[in-house]
Formats: structure tokens, C-alpha cells, sequence
């Protein structure tokens, strides 16, 4: 990712998501306060107004997401932020936008769960749920930051595929990088003019401009009629899903390291498990082990294709604060690889360097099993 | 042969609708327009909105601006609309299920919000697209297909509760009181705030049949045998009013609406004239003595 000219701050994450929002032009945020997301939603009551832009707390998250989209189709760069019991009930409309098109933007700050579960604490356990938590089967993108920063560029970037692709784009933080500090490049608004004017470019309103458009959640043809012709809504469901599956090389973002070109083992993270294991990778490197890094920015689509091509090794761990979600789909992915590890913290402890390099060590002499609980 | 005078402002090419032979939906769309038509307005500024239920498919079928939300979600749409676009009129079609149940909450707080929605509720007192369930208004006794015993839950007064909720206008007719529901709609549609006109209207299909009412007109004659106007209600006694159908403006006042506020909001921002986050500890004293 690009480094910018700018100020630089020292700022916690859902700071930095405000930030970026606010860069790619982001006018209207309908929310509800849940923690660990509450950061973003006073940030924006705050700092909306003063841009013009317009800010309202909804009665829940089924509103919020409404309301996103309401303002959307009449031409609002829209956002909400939630986390995960908010994102349970945003799913609905969720699938109302990606069935109507509707550009909109979700962060979900995940903590851990099923239900109330751990509010203040740290998880990965909405990676399914951003991809498969609403009903149907429609293709939406979802990206993974991993550090203050990424959460200010990610942001922006989701709000250009958003735009660009007519699609809800997800943001999955989580408690740790949401309050956590760093510092961070905040671009110049000349820095990211194009980005605003491409953004402002590719999205047009579709109510309120005397056309007289029809949009419903029910299938539909070209018109936005509704229609049960089984052929109207398969060529409607192709092509929701082709113009994400079609444009991976456009959407798909993944970060790619290694010490030589046949590995022992390779480590694969996303967010915030990424930064202990990045952490563990460099230490194994300078012991000398033949070792490679994936960071996977975009979790959804899945990149497939690409984890297939790059990877080098026999051995495969995967580091995730869950119980195994990603983990399954490299499994499918790689399916040529021997061994497959889910390496899996839950409780709201974070992984240390030095406890995954000791599994790493054991993996790699071959005594790991196939899944290691920390 | 004369075209209906109405027409116009329908998309032709999605007739017919989809609604059964002796529903009121049509009546009230008819309403609709005929309010939009009397007061001239421009229907290139009017977005409208439904939920799910018969309700919700009227607005895919004026020419204007539709959209089929989901279910019980049709307000909390519209409040993002009508936030980001205050100079666009949004008028709410709505269900006594899609906003009395699933969506009752986005119901009341629009009301407390006080934006600038104008929202009808057809009350055909049963869900009505899925068959023909009970709903929070169907009457205690009544027969649907989930109280095949007769129904012993209490209903809601949808009116009562959005005018309590804060709503600046709140009107019920029946499907038979056109005259007054089209002069509650003209005066909800210039007027500045949450607006809650609710029509109760027959539904031979879900609820008529299962209750020895098989016609519109066996269930217009239902509702008309019961019907007191709000002005006589006013002096009866709780035993007397016990089973009837009040009709007539529950409330009509003046309150300041979200989108206007929300607006001088941002003008003292701008202008330095609103400070943030002062504590405001005199709050309390001030709404004690208004």
C-alpha cells in the first residue's frame, strides 16, 4: 500500500476509520453505539456536522443498515459501524444491498462471541458470518486491516470498491486493532483528491432525479420489475456474483513473503493474529529456517487462485483468533498441501511471537497434529 | 372509452396489480393520488417507500421513485432519504403488520424523531401476503390461520400509540370515508413532521372468509356498524367505547421537525454559534418549566 504525504497523528483505530471515511468523502453514517465500535459512531456525530455531512443514531442496526442504503440511493457515500451482535442483525439488509446494488460500507469491529460473549475483547469470529450471514448466495468483498494505518487506507478503499462495484464492502477490525495506537499517515486532502473524484464519479444517485426508477429486493429484470421467471433471476444472481468473481484481480489484496523459494512452512494470518505472526515469521527467519508469510487483506472473495499459485511448502499454518473459519477455506484452496494447521486462540489474549515460533518449530519437525489450540 | 383520471400517474406497464378482488389497497392508492393530483405535486420530488406485505407492493406500481424495502424496515429507509435529501417528499406505504410488529420500533421513534415522513398504514387487520395470520390488530375472537381458535391476544391502537410516540399529525379513516382520508392526506402532505395516517381496509381473502365476512362489502358494513368519530369518543366512557372503531384526527399540532433542526444544526456549527459538548446542567429545569 502507498505511503502518503501528510500529518502524522497518533490515533487508535476506529479514529483511523473515521479518518478515511472521512478522506473518500463519506457524507451520511446512520448507527448504534455497541462496543468495541462506539469510537466511530461519536466520531462522526462530531465531526459530520461540521463537514455538512449528516449523522443520525438509529433505534438498531436493522436501521442503521436502512438507513445507510436509504441515503445511499439518493447519492450519500453511507457507512455504519457494528460489531458482531450488530452485524447479526444488519444481515438482512445486508442481502437487500447486495440484491439492489447498493454502494454502502460496514465496519464491523469483531469481538468475541456467540452472543453478548466478550464485548471488550478481541476476535475473528465474523470472518463466515461478513461472507455467508445473510440468506442466498450473493458475492460481496470483504477486507481485513492489521494496523492503525490499514484501517485509514482500507477504509478508503472500501469505499472506491464500493462505489466501483455498486456492492456493500466490509471491514472486519477487531477490539485489538480498533484501540490500539500507532501512528499513522493521515493524507493531505490533495493526496487523495483522485481517489474522492473517482469515488464522486462512479457514484450517481439513483432516487431524485425526475427517472422514475423502481428498487425492490425481490428479483428482478432490468426494469426493477419483479419478476419469478426462474431465467430473470438466474441471469440476475450471474451477474452479482460475476462482477465481483470476475474482477479478483482488481479486488484481491494479499501481502506475500518469503526467505527462499521452497519452504518449509508457510504461515498464514489476516489482521490483528497477523501482526504476532508476522512477529514469529521474522524471528524464524533469522534463525535461519526456510519459512514464508501470507497476509490475506481480502478475506472475501477468497483468493483461491492466487494462495494455490504462490504457495511453496509442504506445510501450512494458519493463525486465527477462532476456532477455525478462514482455516477451511485454505484447506479447500490448497488442497495439494500435506499438512494444513490451524493454529486457533479464543478468550481475548492475543498470540505471542514466541509461543507461535515454538509451534512453528513443532510443525515443522512434523509433532503439531493438525490443529493447535493456544 | 375514458382512461381512469388517475392513470397517469400509474406504470402502465405493471397492470394489473397483484391485489385480490375486494381489496382497499386501491382505494387508498386512488386516495394517494388523487391528494398528490389536487395539490399539484411534482411527482419527480416524491420518493416512495414500502415494507413487505400488500402494503409494501403499492409503490412499485405509481410512476415515480419506488422502493420495496424489507420487511418492517420501510421508515428506517426513508429516514436515510428524507435525512440526505430533505427537499425530496417521502410518503411511506406500510402495513399494520410490517409497521405495528416487525417494524414498530422504527415506527415510534420516526414519530419521536419527528422527520418529515408521511406514512400510511393500510390496517386490514391480518398479515394478508402470506395468507392470513393475526396481527397486532386483528380483534380478540377474530379466526385467522395462526388463531384457529379465535384470537385472545390484545391489539394495539396503532393511532393512540404514534401520537403518544410524538407524531405532529395522526389520522384513521376507513376505506369508505374517501372525502376525509384524501383531506388528511392533503394536510399531512403540506405539512412539517412525522405524519400517521392510518386506514382500515378489507381484506375479504385473509380475514373476511375465516370470519363469516366474505365480501368487502360484509367487512365495510363490519367496520362502519362500529365506527365513532374521535369527537363523540371523547365524551363516552370506557365501557361504552369497549369495541369500537374510532375515526378522525388523533392529534394536529406543531413541533419542530428532525431534518430542519438537523440543519440549523450544522448552520451554529459552521458558525461557531453551537459549542461542542457544553454541559447543558440547566436542561432538566428548562423541560420542567416548558
Amino acid at each position: 500500500m502507498r505511503m502518503w504525504k501528510g500529518r502524522v497523528d497518533f490515533m487508535q483505530g476506529n479514529e483511523a476509520v473515521v479518518e478515511g471515511a472521512l478522506l473518500a468523502g463519506c457524507d451520511f453514517f446512520a448507527g448504534y453505539p455497541i462496543t468495541p465500535a462506539s469510537e466511530i459512531v461519536e466520531l462522526m456525530a462530531l465531526k459530520l456536522p461540521k463537514r455538512g455531512g449528516k449523522f443520525v443514531q438509529m433505534e438498531d442496526e436493522m436501521g442503521s443498515l436502512a438507513a445507510a442504503i436509504g441515503a445511499s440511493l439518493v447519492g450519500a457515500k453511507a457507512m455504519t459501524a457494528t460489531s458482531g451482535p450488530g452485524f447479526s442483525l444488519m444481515q438482512e439488509n445486508l442481502g437487500f444491498a447486495i440484491m439492489c446494488e447498493v454502494p454502502v460500507v460496514i465496519v464491523d469491529v469483531m469481538r468475541g462471541g456467540p452472543s453478548t460473549g466478550q464485548p471488550t475483547l478481541h476476535s475473528q469470529g465474523d470472518v463466515m458470518q461478513a461472507r455467508w450471514g445473510h440468506h442466498g448466495d450473493g458475492e460481496l468483498i470483504v477486507y481485513a486491516p492489521w494496523s492503525v494505518q490499514e484501517c485509514l487506507n482500507l477504509t478508503m478503499e472500501a469505499f472506491r470498491k464500493a462505489t466501483k462495484y455498486k456492492t456493500p464492502v466490509i471491514l472486519l477490525s477487531d477490539a485489538i486493532i480498533a484501540h490500539m495506537r500507532e501512528n499513522v499517515v493521515v493524507p493531505d486532502e490533495e493526496e487523495v483528491e483522485l481517489i474522492r473524484e473517482e469515488i464522486e464519479r462512479s457514484h450517481k444517485p439513483i432516487f431524485g432525479r425526475g427517472t422514475s426508477v423502481h428498487v425492490t429486493g425481490l428479483a428482478h429484470d432490468e426494469r426493477g420489475y419483479p419478476s419469478d421467471d426462474p431465467n430473470v433471476y438466474r441471469k440476475l444472481l450471474g451477474r452479482l456474483r460475476s462482477k465481483i468473481l470476475d474482477n479478483i484481480d482488481d479486488i484481491i489484496m494479499l501481502k506475500y513473503e518469503k526467505t527462499c523459494e521452497q519452504q518449509d512452512l508457510t504461515i498464514i494470518s489476516y489482521g490483528s493474529s497477523a501482526r504476532a505472526a508476522k512477529e514469529a515469521y521474522i524471528k524464524l527467519k533469522e534463525e535461519g529456517i526456510r519459512v514464508g508469510f501470507i497476509r490475506l487483506i481480502t478475506l472475501w472473495p477468497f483468493p483461491e487462485d492466487l494462495l494455490r499459485n504462490v504457495i511453496n511448502s509442504d506445510k501450512v499454518m494458519v493463525v486465527e483468533y477462532n476456532q477455525g473459519q478462514i482455516y477451511h477455506f485454505v484447506k479447500a484452496a490448497l488442497r495439494d498441501v500435506s499438512d494444513i494447521i490451524l493454529v486457533s486462540k479464543i478468550g481475548g489474549e492475543p498470540f505471542t511471537p514466541s509461543e507461535l515460533k515454538i509451534v512453528a518449530k513443532k510443525i515443522i519437525k512434523g509433532d503439531g497434529g493438525c490443529e493447535v489450540i493456544l | 372509452m375514458r382512461s381512469h383520471p388517475m392513470r397517469k400517474y400509474l406504470r402502465e406497464d405493471r397492470l394489473p396489480t397483484i391485489f385480490c378482488p375486494g381489496c382497499g389497497n386501491g382505494i387508498i392508492l386512488g386516495a394517494v393520488l388523487r391528494a398528490i393530483d389536487e395539490l399539484k405535486l411534482d411527482m419527480n420530488k416524491i420518493v416512495f417507500v414500502g415494507g413487505i406485505g400488500c402494503s409494501g407492493r403499492i409503490p412499485g406500481y405509481i410512476k415515480a421513485d419506488s422502493l420495496h424495502t424489507t420487511h418492517g424496515r420501510a421508515l428506517a429507509f426513508a429516514t436515510g432519504i428524507k435525512l440526505y435529501r430533505p427537499d425530496l417528499m417521502v410518503i411511506v406505504f406500510t402495513g399494520d403488520g410490517d409497521s405495528g410488529a416487525i417494524g414498530l420500533g422504527h415506527l415510534i421513534h420516526a414519530a419521536r424523531r419527528n422527520i418529515d415522513i408521511k406514512t400510511i398504514c393500510i390496517n386490514n387487520l391480518n398479515y394478508g401476503l402470506t395468507g392470513g395470520q393475526f396481527s397486532p390488530t386483528t380483534p380478540i375472537g377474530a379466526y385467522t390461520y395462526t388463531s384457529p381458535y379465535g384470537n385472545i391476544e390484545g391489539f394495539f391502537d396503532l393511532c393512540e400509540l404514534v401520537a403518544s410516540a410524538g407524531a405532529v399529525y395522526v389520522a384513521r379513516w376507513t376505506v369508505r370515508r374517501v372525502r376525509q382520508l384524501i383531506m388528511s392526506l392533503k394536510k399531512a402532505f403540506v405539512k412539517r413532521g412525522f405524519c400517521y395516517i392510518e386506514v382500515v381496509s378489507p381484506c375479504p381473502t385473509g380475514f373476511g372468509r375465516r370470519n363469516d365476512m366474505p365480501t368487502s362489502i360484509d367487512l365495510i358494513r363490519f367496520f362502519e356498524e362500529r365506527v365513532v368519530h374521535i369527537k363523540k369518543a371523547k365524551r363516552m366512557s370506557k365501557e361504552e367505547i369497549r369495541g369500537k372503531l374510532v375515526i378522525g384526527e388523533f392529534i394536529d399540532v406543531e413541533k419542530p421537525e428532525f431534518c430542519e433542526e438537523y440543519h440549523k444544526l450544522i448552520r451554529g456549527v459552521e458558525r461557531g454559534e453551537i459549542k461542542v459538548l457544553r454541559p447543558h446542567l440547566d436542561w432538566l429545569e428548562l423541560e420542567m418549566r416548558a
